[in-house]
């Protein structure tokens, strides 16, 4: 780094930024992660590994994989077959499409349980035909899939769109017009390209996934070992007072979050160094 | 009629066609039931409904307490953004990465941890409440909570704005006999406005909509501390589905308001990059003629 006089800031302005910026992280980023692990060991570790190991909190941790895994391969789909429409070609209506991608972002995760409820709800709009067939979505499992779907579909496209767009349609025509078959060239030109960001938009919309509560809350009914989902687990024993386990479950919650922005933060190193590395291989090219 | 282009790559109508079955069906189905449903009471019955006063004193506790917590993070948020891209210090990735741990940690753990930690006998309430300062259960919790959950937007709006500003510009600014402050204000400030109005814009929206971190802080108080989505959830667990569809449909036009602002905001900032185009180019050009 350059040290230049005329483009830095006074010594003194320097350390009461760094003060003020990492002080107000500590205090809200630092101290809740260190406090939840605290609070989930406080009575010591036997007490935690007890909190884990009751029946409704295993089966909540289950329902949590389960709906995580369940969701995926729809955002996988859905996020490779709309950025592939959106990147690589022109069409009216792309701008309101990418819009629309972006709705579950602005949409409280509240408005996105009621939803599935007025439609499928016991008085909702397909309601009476569900209960003469017998079919359970609200307050069951497959509308809690149905909500988190709502949540996490644009993850995965959000995050392919621009990536392939940056890299154009050079590389896929060359394999078509060479003539490879359309899945050749996707497995062999375009997967290759994007598996990174792929890989990032899928741990984003796995963390969202696995701890979404506002919707998940409106439509699982609260049914334990059923419809409890980890983070709607916690949220029952703390109404009873239950820290301990509370805080067990959260924890486990908050080293997925860790795990999380592990791998997320190793996926951009690999992303960067790739772009790097294409950057120097073109670099003689263009001169 | 334009002659119908021929297009090399294989897929689009599929990869399209897939796109807006299922975006009709996961999105517009629901979304459009829910209007539909709303219509049944009527334009006049939902602006009752959401102008009643425990909705009205809803709303005002919703968005005075996101548009706080976006103010605190478009403060906060630019000081952490200008030392993480400009100063160096142990620890700095670590730290980085951390500034998406909000993104990363459910609401519900956020929730209860926080409650804890401001609670009267918590870590850090033990020492407010002599001070006279009341964070759990109050509204000011709330501001606390939604702090917290839109804490990296403006962060990470305004970090690769940042780093594009061209140090050659500062140079320029501080040769011509401007002070630091100076420049920062006339140079530097306006180029990383519009980013920090679309990351203070993202986080309003965001923080309207939050339930989980909120709801164990706040206390929940009707008239007091109690926020539009847990009103509409109240709604629904007494039975009236049309109250709450009047609210949630009330809530949702907003967010499309406050979509659509972000989105001019983004183009915006788009346009003013564009317009610095020459200059970026003529300085690659001149650090690439130099090294």
């Amino acid at each position: 780094m350059k040290s230049n006089r005329a483009t830095q800031e006074p010594r003194w302005v320097r350390y009461t930024l760094l003060t003020v910026g990492l002080g107000f992280l500590l205090l809200f980023l630092g101290l809740p992660l260190v406090a939840v692990f605290v609070e989930a060991l406080a009575q010591g570790v036997p007490l935690y590994v007890e909190a884990l190991k009751e029946p409704e909190t295993r089966s909540a941790i289950w329902l949590t994989v389960a709906i995580a895994l369940a969701v995926l391969p729809f955002n996988v789909v859905f996020g490779v077959a709309a950025a592939w429409a959106i990147a690589k070609f022109e069409f009216k209506g792309k701008s309101l499409l990418i819009t629309l991608i972006d709705l579950p972002f602005a949409v409280s995760p509240v408005v996105a349980g009621l939803v599935f409820i007025l439609l499928f709800g016991a008085q909702g709009t397909f309601g009476a035909w569900l209960a003469e067939h017998d079919i359970k979505i609200i307050f069951a499992v497959p509308g809690m899939i149905l909500a988190t779907l709502f949540i996490t579909f644009p993850f995965i496209a959000r995050e392919l769109i621009p990536l392939m767009q940056s890299q154009g349609k050079d590389e896929e025509e060359a394999a078509v017009s060479l003539g490879a078959s359309g899945w050749q060239m996707f497995r062999r030109v375009t997967l290759p390209n994007i598996k990174w960001g792929l890989l990032y938009g899928v741990i984003l919309s796995n963390a969202r996934a696995m701890g979404e509560f506002g919707a998940v809350s409106v439509v699982s009914g609260h049914i334990r070992g059923e419809t409890n989902t980890l983070p709607l687990h916690v949220e029952i024993l703390y109404n009873e007072y239950n820290a301990i386990g509370a805080f067990a479950a959260a924890s486990i919650l908050a080293l997925l979050a860790l795990v999380t922005l592990v791998a997320k933060t190793i996926v951009e190193w690999r992303m960067k160094k790739e772009t790097e590395m294409l950057n120097t291989v073109l670099a003689p090219e263009k001169t | 009629m334009p002659a119908k282009i021929h297009r090399v790559l294989p897929g689009f109508g599929l990869a399209l066609g897939y796109t807006l079955v299922y975006l009709s069906l996961l999105i517009l189905l629901p979304l459009g039931g829910m209007v539909l449903k709303a219509s049944e009471l009527g334009f006049a019955q939902i602006i009752d409904i959401a102008t009643g006063e425990r909705a009205l004193a809803a709303f005002r506790v919703t968005f005075g307490a996101s548009f706080l917590a976006a103010a605190v993070n478009a403060f906060f948020g630019l000081i952490v953004a200008w030392i993480l891209v400009r100063y160096p210090f142990p620890g700095k990735r670590f730290v980085d990465a951390l500034v998406d741990l909000p993104f990363a940690l459910p609401t519900a753990v956020a929730g209860i941890t926080l409650a804890t930690l401001y609670a009267g006998n918590g870590w850090l309430g033990q020492h407010l409440e002599p001070l006279g300062i009341k964070v759990a259960y109050t509204p000011l919790g709330i501001v606390v909570a939604l702090t917290f959950i839109t804490l990296p937007f403006v962060v990470r709006t305004l970090q690769p704005v940042i780093e594009d500003i061209e140090i050659e510009v500062e140079e320029a600014a501080a040769s011509l006999g401007a002070s630091r402050w100076q420049t920062f204000v006339k140079v530097i400030f306006p180029a990383i406005f519009p980013a920090l109005l679309t990351g203070f814009a993202l986080a309003f929206a965001r923080a309207v909509g939050e339930y989980g971190s909120v709801i164990f802080i706040a206390g929940n108080l009707p008239l007091i501390s109690e926020i539009t989505p847990l009103l509409i959830i109240s709604k629904l667990e007494q039975y009236d589905v049309l109250g709450a569809t009047a609210l949630a449909v009330v809530m949702l036009a907003l967010s499309f308001l406050l979509l659509l602002s972000v989105n001019v905001l983004q183009w915006w900032t788009a346009n003013r990059h564009k317009n610095n185009e020459p200059l970026e180019v003529a300085a690659a050009k001149a650090s690439g003629a130099t090294a």
